[in-house]
């Protein structure tokens, strides 16, 4: 018996290959020996836990990440083919992506799992515009909706999905990388669930019938300190901070004069991240965010060779911008300590 | 200052205790009220007190004597109506969220039966298979499905579920109730449902021991006028949302099957969020021999007219290709069919012929006035496909140059629209996302899968515009696969 853990590696250099058809002897292969849930969230979803890794340490390029995700889709898509069929024996749920996020494989390896585990499963996939999703839900009428989203920025979107899900009476389970590592933010946002995982929701639908959601409310009840609006203008001024930033780095920077033109695109790229990031520790009101974010960029950079140390003039010229902004003053203050510790 | 007669005729109760905590005296409301008190009673002020199935809200008056007056303010119909008005609200708040029928019917017959009656059915015009019902005892969950029964067995049903003539409330007699409607219940009342316009079906209310008052039914009336307006829209919305759906149905991007040697991806996304469809559409037919016929292309304006047009025009392509296979020749009929068809809109369109051979694919390709498609090489090397030719359905003749490309096993093709390109945006806001950006994005994807490069070509340009407007984009990639080890 192949232990699970070269199962991974097994999958991941085919992967890597673009070798779908090896990719896919090997998951099939695998779902004979461990069964189909263990390959689809042991396997595929560790080859995939990978790719982020790899990304952030320079290995592989977004492009390729694109690629061994499709390979990773098709052999999803075969274990779905050859899985055991089975009546749906209990209820309906409707797994989607937050709008705007692009990571859809984790939504779909927990629609395959609460299929295996014999729920009746419409899984929407990527980008879903919040009222096509809206739409479906009236005329479907599930149990549940599972959203997923993995990236931090999305936390808005994803807050302002779960609430018109909730409008519609239907109760909405959250899972993914950007709710944080034990759901603060599901809880924060008032989920009606939040799941670790694909396992721990399949079993938690199983053993528990959501509640109904409590009558509709306005997304920003559940989060008082938007009140200031400190959200609301970074977001709506985040081009022009970009801007202003950027024009204020070429007269600190020197040697941006000699960036070529991709450079100058990372550059900016770079600076519309932090903004975004900004923006979003601003509307969850949590300083952490910003504060990890920075130095994982802070890693990411010195996987490619640019010292962390040009983050630091970034930060003072955001904090000279957002002068008026006493939130965003204080988490541009205190990430600096954070900065200089990664280096 | 009140006399001593004067609150002894009193309509409130009244009654004295005295400071030894004896009653020292009652009026003629408190003696109906209680014939046989003699005890003291042992209220606090505010309580509300249920004596012979009314309620009174308990409020003491210290005399000066030392000696205590209880006045009993009858509040049974204040507490009656405020549930009442507490259960609109729940079900209004509770019914105005949902659209979906289903649903609608559970929240009612749910409330029903937490606060009208001991068991709700609450029953819909009949669609397709049988009528939907949902079912819900006092103290349990709804539950709906749908039964095939005969509604004329209860008088009055059938007309209330059509909504037409009509009809009050009626009581029906247990003992003649079919089975499928109740058993074990001494009181029925059916009340339709007015869905103004739509029938919205009937609320049947049962009681185990005890009837229903006029007055209880009249509020059963007021619950159900508001429960029947909201199954309404509900029905109206999914009658809609249905048409909608079969109307746009061939309006959607088609969804691409696999092939042995060819692989084909598609991705679309309209210019607004609430639309499905757009002015950009791609299509692939199959044609003998293996051979793929893909199209792709951009009519001029977007939303829907545009969506419209999109749909004449895939139709005139398939119905074209029974007869011509031939770019030029197709390009110039889809030309002349444009331009005799009164209102239509100029497009823009690439075609091309797939065709396996031993080395990859041919591909020929041919643009009538649109982008040329490009040719990303295993390598990541990115060449512009060779065609140009004039836009479609504005001049009496077009011109059109065909280009002929061989894919080897890991080269792809991508055939995209505008909306990529020309996509507003960027970190700095004000850049278009241009075709240079695109092709150099383009050199890190040689080899790519199909679904792989489409997505990704999708997401630069999705993530180039931010949250900002945009045109429709359609990206459409063929692929030769690579070849398995043998």
């Amino acid at each position: 018996m192949n232990p699970v853990a070269d199962v991974v590696d097994a999958l991941w250099a085919a992967a890597l290959d673009g070798d779908e058809h090896r990719a896919t002897d090997v998951v099939l292969g695998a779902a004979r020996e461990h069964g189909h849930e263990t390959v689809l969230l042991d396997v595929v979803g560790a080859v995939q836990k990978r790719v982020g890794g790899e990304w952030a340490a320079n290995r592989i390029s977004v492009a390729q990440e694109h690629a061994i995700t499709a390979i990773n889709d098709r052999a999803v898509t075969a274990l779905s083919l050859d899985r055991p069929r089975r009546k749906a024996e209990h209820g309906r749920v409707t797994v989607a992506c937050v709008d705007g996020e692009w990571h859809a494989l984790p939504a779909r390896l927990l629609a395959e799992v609460l299929a295996l585990r014999g729920f009746a499963v419409d899984y929407l996939g990527a980008q879903v515009p919040t009222p096509h999703l809206i739409t479906y839900l009236h005329r479907t009428g599930p149990d549940v909706v599972a959203l997923s989203s993995s990236i931090a920025t999305r936390l808005p979107a994803a807050h302002s999905t779960m609430t018109a899900c909730q409008a519609t009476g239907v109760p909405v389970m959250v899972g993914g990388a950007a709710f944080g590592p034990d759901g603060v933010y599901a809880r924060r946002f008032g989920a009606n669930a939040w799941a670790a995982d694909a396992r721990s929701a399949a079993d938690m639908l199983l053993s528990q019938t959501l509640p109904a959601p409590s009558p509709p409310h306005q997304p920003v009840d559940d989060l008082p300190h938007l009140a200031d609006q400190e959200y609301t203008l970074v977001t709506r001024s985040a081009r022009d901070l970009v801007r202003s930033v950027y024009r204020g780095l070429e007269d600190r920077v020197p040697a941006m004069d000699s960036y070529s033109d991709e450079q100058r695109h990372h550059t900016a790229e770079d600076l519309a991240h932090i903004v975004e990031y900004l923006a979003t520790a601003l509307y969850v009101d949590d300083d952490s965010l910003f504060r990890d974010f920075l130095s994982w960029t802070g890693d990411v950079l010195n996987a490619r060779g640019v010292p962390a140390q040009v983050l630091e003039p970034t930060l003072d010229l955001l904090s000279a911008q957002l002068r008026d902004f006493p939130r965003a003053q204080r988490m541009l203050a205190r990430p600096r300590l954070g900065v200089q510790t990664v280096n | 200052m009140v006399t001593v007669s004067s609150w002894l005729r009193s309509p409130c109760p009244a009654l004295v205790v005295d400071a030894v905590g004896a009653v020292h005296g009652m009026n003629d409301a408190a003696k109906t009220l209680f014939p046989e008190q003699a005890l003291p009673p042992e209220w606090r002020h505010g309580e509300s007190v249920h004596v012979a199935d009314r309620s009174y809200a308990a409020h003491r008056v210290d005399n000066e004597d030392g000696s205590v007056t209880w006045w009993l303010l009858d509040e049974t119909d204040l507490l009656l109506e405020r549930e009442r008005a507490g259960l609109l609200a729940q079900m209004s708040s509770a019914l105005m969220t949902s659209l979906n029928p289903e649903r609608c019917m559970n929240v009612v017959a749910e409330l029903a039966a937490a606060h009208l009656a001991d068991e709700v059915l609450v029953i819909a015009p009949p669609s397709g298979d049988g009528h939907p019902m949902t079912r819900c005892r006092r103290g349990e969950a709804p539950t709906y499905e749908r039964q095939h029964v005969d509604v004329e067995e209860v008088i009055g049903l059938s007309e209330a579920l059509r909504g037409f003539p009509p009809v009050p409330s009626r009581w029906i007699d247990p003992a003649a109730a079919p089975e499928w409607l109740a058993a074990g219940v001494v009181s029925i009342v059916v009340t339709p449902l007015p869905g103004h316009g739509v029938p919205a079906g009937a609320l049947i209310l049962m009681r185990r021991d005890e009837q229903f008052t006029e007055d209880e039914e009249a509020f059963a009336r007021l619950f159900a006028s508001r429960a029947g307006v909201a199954i309404s829209a509900a029905s109206l919305f999914t009658q809609q949302a249905v048409i909608t759906d079969r109307l746009t149905r061939d309006l959607l991007p088609p969804v691409l099957r696999r092939y042995e040697h060819v692989e084909l991806a598609g991705r679309y996304r309209a210019s607004g969020d609430t639309e499905r469809v757009g002015g950009d559409f791609y299509d692939v037919h199959e044609l003998p021999d293996d051979q793929l016929f893909v199209v792709l292309g951009d009519v001029c304006g977007k939303g829907l007219d545009a969506a419209a047009q999109t749909g004449k025009v895939r139709t005139a392509v398939h119905a074209l290709l029974q007869v011509v296979t031939d770019h030029e020749k197709m390009l110039h009929a889809l030309n002349q069919a444009l331009l005799t068809t009164d209102e239509s809109r100029f497009i823009t369109t690439v075609v091309g012929t797939v065709r396996p051979v031993d080395e990859g694919l041919h591909v020929r390709l041919t643009s009538g006035g649109h982008l040329p498609p490009l040719i990303i090489r295993a390598n990541g090397e990115v060449e512009v496909a060779r065609t140009k030719g004039t836009l479609v359905g504005i001049l009496p003749r077009i011109k059109t140059a065909t280009d002929e490309v061989v894919l080897a096993p890991g080269d792809s093709c991508l055939l995209y629209t505008d909306g990529i390109t020309e996509a507003n945006g960027g970190p700095l806001g004000d850049e278009e996302f241009g075709e240079e950006r695109l092709h150099r994005a383009l050199a890190a994807c040689g080899g790519m899968p199909a679904e792989a490069l489409v997505e990704h070509v999708h997401m630069l340009a999705s993530q180039w515009v931010g949250g900002g407007e945009h045109d429709d984009m359609a990206v459409l990639a063929i692929a030769a696969p690579r070849r398995r080890p043998s």
